[in-house]
C-alpha cells in the first residue's frame, strides 16, 4: 500500500446485506489501540450527531477500521451514502471496555442481524483459547453476512433464519436451548437485537449460565460525561459507555433499555422526513 | 466631585424578548457607559480588589487606563494575568471575588469590575476583526508538553507555555475545544464565537489542538511520555454527572444537566432538525439544583419552548451557589423558584416518559459542615407536581477514566487528583489543575491553577535536562 490516505478517509463502502453497510476508514489513531468489544463515536458531517458504532474489525498494519451498521435513521442513511475518498468529519475511539478474552472452556456465541459484526472480532480473539460454537441468525437470507468469516473462527457454526431461507428455520434461541441442554457451556455471549438478547437471557438465567451482552444504548458523549446511556444492571444505574458496553446479561433490565431506546422515536421521524425531503428536492 | 454611589447598569435584552432567543442577554457597556463607570474607581493605594482576584489582575491599573482612554494599555494589563478576559468578564462571580472587596461597598455599590473587563476585551475583539492580529512567533526550545483537556485550566496553561518556547499539544476528548465553555455554558451567556476567538489566538501562537482524543482510553499517560512529552498537565474537569438515586431517574425525559446542555450547546439541538441531535420538547420542566448549571439549564429549557420551568432547590435563595446576576436574570425571565423543596421520586406514563414528580418541602435546621443551614424534611408536606421533563443538576465529579488507566495517579475519595503546592501530582512530571483537582469550581480558579502549573512545569523542565 503505497498510497497515503487522509485521516478518516473512506477506503471502501458497500452494502453487506439488506440495509446493512460496511465501511472501511483510515483511522490509525483508533486502530492502534482498538480491542474487540470496544466502540467508536462517529460524526458524519459538521451538523451531524454523535453516532456510537461497535468496532467490527481493524487492521493494525495499515490503520484501517471496519464499521458495520444498519441504516435505521437519518444519520446512518447519510453515513451509508459516503463515497470512497470522502472524509468522515470525526471519529473518536476506541471507547468502552474491551471484551474479556481468556480461557473459559466452551463458549457459545449468539449473533443476530447486524450484531454479527461486533461478535466477529470477539470470537476471533476467544478462538485461540476456547472451544467455540456460534449461532448466527437473521430474519432472512438477505440479512446475513460474514458467514464464512464466522465459520473460520468457530469450531461449530449454526445458521438460523426466521423464514427458513437459509439454515434452520426459526430463532437463534431454538438451537441455543438444545445446546445448553446437551452440552456443558461455560459462557454465552449474545449480541443482536434487544429482543433477541432478552430472550437469550431468559434461557441462560434459568440454566444459570453466565451471559454477556453488549448494549447499544443511545449515547451523546460516549465518554462518561452526560449519562444519556444510562441502563440498569443488577438494580444499579450504570453508564453503558464507560462501564460497558458489555454487561452481565442475566442482570440487565431489558425493558428499561428498550424504553430508553424508543425515547426519540418522534424526533427520529422528523429528522428522517427533513433529510429525505431535502435531499430528494421533494 | 462626589463619587456616584450606584453602578452604571449594563444594557440587556428585554426579558420577554430574550426568553425566546439564544442571543446574548447582557449587551455590554458603550464607551460612554464604560467611562462613566471607570471614573467611579477610587484607585485605592492598597488595591483591596486585587486580593479577591484568583489571578491577581492589577484591577485599578486597567480601570485607570480606561479612564485615560488608553484601551490598548488596559487590555495589555489584563492579558498579563488573564488569557481569557472575554470569557471571565462574562462569567466570573465578581460579587464574591474582586467586587466584594471594593472600597465603594462602604458607601454604595462596588465598581462593576467585570463589566469593565468585558468592555475592554470586547473592544480588542472588534479591533482584531477589522485588522488581522499580528502573528507572534516565540522562540522554540524543543521541549514537548502535553495538556489533557481544553477547558480554561488547559487553555491558560497552554497559553503560558507556548510563550515560553515549549511545543504544546492539547488533547481533547470532544470534537471541539473549550471544555465547559463550549459544551456547558449556554450561548446566551457566553457566545461560542467568543470561545472560538480565544482558541484561534492560541492556535496562531502555535498551540496544537488534537481533538477526539480521550486520554486513558486509547492513548494513555504512559504513551504520552513514551512519545516524548516531557511534562503533562491534566485539566480534565469534573464532567461526570451525579444523580440522586431516587426512583424513576432513568425514565425517558429525565436528563442530567450535562446531557441537556451538551445537546443544546455543543450539538446545537436548538437548531434541530437542521442539526441532527434532538432534544425532547416539553411543556413543564423541573430543574433540580441551585447552581449556575441548574440556572443555565432552566433558562435553556425556557428558550427551547417550555411553558413553565420550575427550579427545585432544597435550601433557600441565600444559599444558592449561582452567580447573583444569573439568579436575577432567571427571575426576570419567569423561572418559577420552588425553594426549600426536594424531589423524592419521578413517575412515568405507559411508554416510560416522566409525567409527574413527587416532592417534599424542607425547613432549614442547624448549620452543617459547609456552614450552611441544613435542610430537613417537613413531615407530611409531600405533593405531586405534573411535569414532562426533568433536568438533574445536583453536581458533577471527576471522570474516572484517566484514573482507572493510570494506577499511580493518587486521587481523593471522589476522584479529585491530589497535587502538591506546585500542582504536581504523585507522578513526577505530571501536573494537574482546575475542576479535576478542586471539584466543580469556577472558570477563573481553573485558569489560575493552569497558570500556576505552567510556571511549575517551566521550573521542572529547566531543572531536568
Ligand atoms: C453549565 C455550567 C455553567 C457554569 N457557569 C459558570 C460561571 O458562570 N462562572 C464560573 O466561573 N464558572 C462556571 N462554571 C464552572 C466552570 O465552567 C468550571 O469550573 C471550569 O470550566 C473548569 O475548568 P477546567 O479547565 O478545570 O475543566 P473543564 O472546563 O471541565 O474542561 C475539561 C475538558 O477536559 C476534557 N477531558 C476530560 N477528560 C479527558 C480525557 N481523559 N482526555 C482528554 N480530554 C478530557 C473534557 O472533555 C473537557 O473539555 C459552570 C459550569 C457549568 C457546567
Ligand atoms: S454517552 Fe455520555 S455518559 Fe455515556
Amino acid at each position: 500500500m503505497s498510497k497515503s490516505f487522509k485521516q478518516n478517509e473512506v477506503i471502501q463502502v458497500h452494502e453487506l446485506a439488506k440495509s446493512i453497510t460496511m465501511m472501511e476508514v483510515y483511522a490509525p489513531n483508533v486502530v492502534e489501540f482498538a480491542k474487540p468489544g470496544q466502540f467508536v463515536i462517529v460524526i458524519n458531517e459538521a451538523k451531524g450527531e454523535r453516532i456510537p458504532l461497535t468496532i467490527a474489525d481493524f487492521s493494525k498494519e495499515n490503520g484501517i477500521l471496519t464499521l458495520v451498521f444498519q441504516q435505521v435513521g437519518k444519520s446512518t442513511m447519510a453515513l451509508a451514502k459516503r463515497k470512497v475518498g470522502d472524509v468522515i468529519e470525526h471519529i473518536n475511539g476506541p471507547l468502552g471496555h474491551a471484551s474479556l478474552i481468556q480461557p473459559f472452556g466452551n463458549v457459545l456465541m449468539v449473533a443476530g442481524g447486524v450484531g454479527i459484526a461486533p461478535v466477529f472480532p470477539i470470537t476471533r480473539a476467544l478462538k485461540e483459547q476456547n472451544h467455540i460454537i456460534s449461532i448466527v441468525g437473521a430474519k432472512s437470507k438477505d440479512g446475513l453476512f460474514w458467514v464464512d468469516k464466522m465459520k473460520k473462527v468457530s469450531d461449530e457454526l449454526i445458521i438460523t433464519t426466521d423464514d427458513g431461507s437459509l439454515g434452520r428455520a426459526g430463532f437463534v434461541t431454538e438451537p441455543l436451548k438444545e445446546i445448553l441442554s446437551n452440552q456443558k457451556i461455560d459462557r454465552v455471549i449474545a449480541i443482536g437485537p434487544l429482543i433477541m438478547m432478552k430472550n437469550v437471557s431468559k434461557i441462560t438465567k434459568e440454566k444459570n449460565i453466565p451471559l454477556i451482552v453488549s448494549l447499544n444504548s443511545l449515547m451523546v458523549c460516549g465518554m462518561g460525561m452526560c449519562g444519556a446511556c444510562r441502563c440498569t444492571v443488577n438494580e444499579k444505574s450504570k453508564f453503558t459507555c464507560f462501564e460497558g458496553p458489555e454487561f452481565d446479561g442475566n442482570e440487565v433490565n431489558f425493558n428499561e433499555v428498550n424504553q430508553r431506546l424508543q425515547m426519540y422515536r418522534k424526533e427520529e421521524k422528523i429528522a428522517l422526513d427533513y433529510y429525505l425531503g431535502g435531499s430528494n428536492g421533494r | 466631585m462626589a463619587v456616584k454611589k450606584t453602578a452604571t447598569p449594563m444594557p440587556e435584552q428585554d426579558p420577554n424578548v430574550r426568553k425566546n432567543n439564544f442571543d446574548e442577554v447582557a449587551l455590554g457597556y458603550t464607551p460612554e457607559q464604560a467611562q462613566e463607570e471607570a471614573v467611579r474607581c477610587l484607585n485605592c493605594k492598597t488595591k483591596p480588589c486585587v486580593q479577591g482576584c484568583p489571578v491577581c489582575i492589577d484591577i485599578p491599573a486597567f480601570i485607570m487606563a480606561i479612564k485615560k482612554g488608553d484601551l490598548q494599555g488596559s487590555i495589555d494589563i489584563l492579558h498579563e494575568k488573564n488569557c481569557l478576559p472575554l470569557v471571565t468578564g462574562r462569567v466570573c462571580p465578581q460579587e464574591e471575588q474582586c467586587q466584594k472587596f471594593c472600597s465603594l461597598n462602604k458607601i454604595g455599590e462596588s465598581v462593576s469590575i467585570g463589566r469593565l473587563e468585558r468592555f475592554v476585551a470586547d473592544w480588542e475583539m472588534k479591533k482584531n476583526k477589522t485588522s488581522e492580529p499580528k502573528t507572534v512567533h516565540y522562540q522554540r526550545i524543543g521541549k514537548k508538553v502535553a495538556i489533557i483537556g481544553s477547558g480554561p485550566a488547559g487553555l491558560s496553561c497552554a497559553g503560558d507555555l507556548i510563550k515560553w518556547g515549549y511545543d504544546v499539544t492539547v488533547f481533547e476528548a470532544f470534537h471541539k475545544s473549550g471544555g465547559v465553555l463550549i459544551y456547558g455554558i449556554p450561548e446566551f451567556r457566553l457566545p461560542k464565537d467568543i470561545v472560538e476567538v480565544e482558541i484561534q489566538n492560541l492556535k496562531r501562537m502555535g498551540v496544537v489542538f488534537d481533538n477526539n482524543r480521550l486520554i486513558g482510553s486509547g492513548l494513555k499517560i504512559n504513551d504520552l511520555m513514551d512519545r516524548g512529552f516531557q511534562a503533562i498537565f491534566i485539566g480534565s474537569g469534573a464532567g461526570l454527572p451525579q444523580f440522586m438515586g431516587i426512583p424513576g431517574e432513568n425514565l425517558s425525559g429525565v436528563y442530567s444537566a450535562n446531557e441537556y446542555l451538551t445537546r443544546s450547546n455543543l450539538m446545537k439541538s436548538f437548531l434541530f432538525p437542521k442539526y441532527d441531535t434532538p432534544i425532547l420538547s416539553a411543556k413543564n420542566v423541573a430543574v433540580i439544583g441551585g447552581g449556575n448549571v441548574a440556572l443555565d439549564s432552566a433558562r435553556t429549557a425556557l428558550r427551547m419552548g417550555a411553558d413553565h420551568v420550575y427550579l427545585i432547590y432544597r435550601r433557600s435563595r441565600e444559599e444558592m451557589p449561582a452567580r447573583q446576576e444569573e439568579i436575577h436574570h432567571a427571575e426576570q425571565e419567569g423561572i418559577d423558584f420552588q425553594l426549600l423543596t426536594n424531589p423524592l421520586a419521578y413517575l412515568g406514563n405507559e411508554q416510560g416518559y416522566v409525567h409527574q414528580m413527587e416532592c417534599m418541602r424542607m425547613d432549614l435546621g442547624e448549620p452543617d459542615a459547609s456552614g450552611r443551614r441544613r435542610p430537613v424534611p417537613r413531615e407530611g408536606s409531600n405533593f405531586i407536581l405534573p411535569i414532562d421533563q426533568v433536568i438533574v443538576s445536583v453536581g458533577t465529579t471527576p471522570n474516572p477514566i484517566l484514573k482507572l488507566t493510570t494506577p499511580d495517579l493518587k486521587t481523593h475519595h471522589k476522584g479529585e487528583i491530589e497535587v502538591d503546592n506546585k500542582q504536581m501530582t504523585s507522578i513526577p512530571g505530571v501536573f494537574a489543575g482546575g475542576d479535576i483537582v478542586t471539584g466543580a469550581a469556577t472558570v477563573i480558579t481553573a485558569m489560575g491553577a493552569g497558570r500556576l502549573a505552567a510556571d511549575s512545569i517551566h521550573q521542572y523542565l529547566q531543572s531536568c535536562k
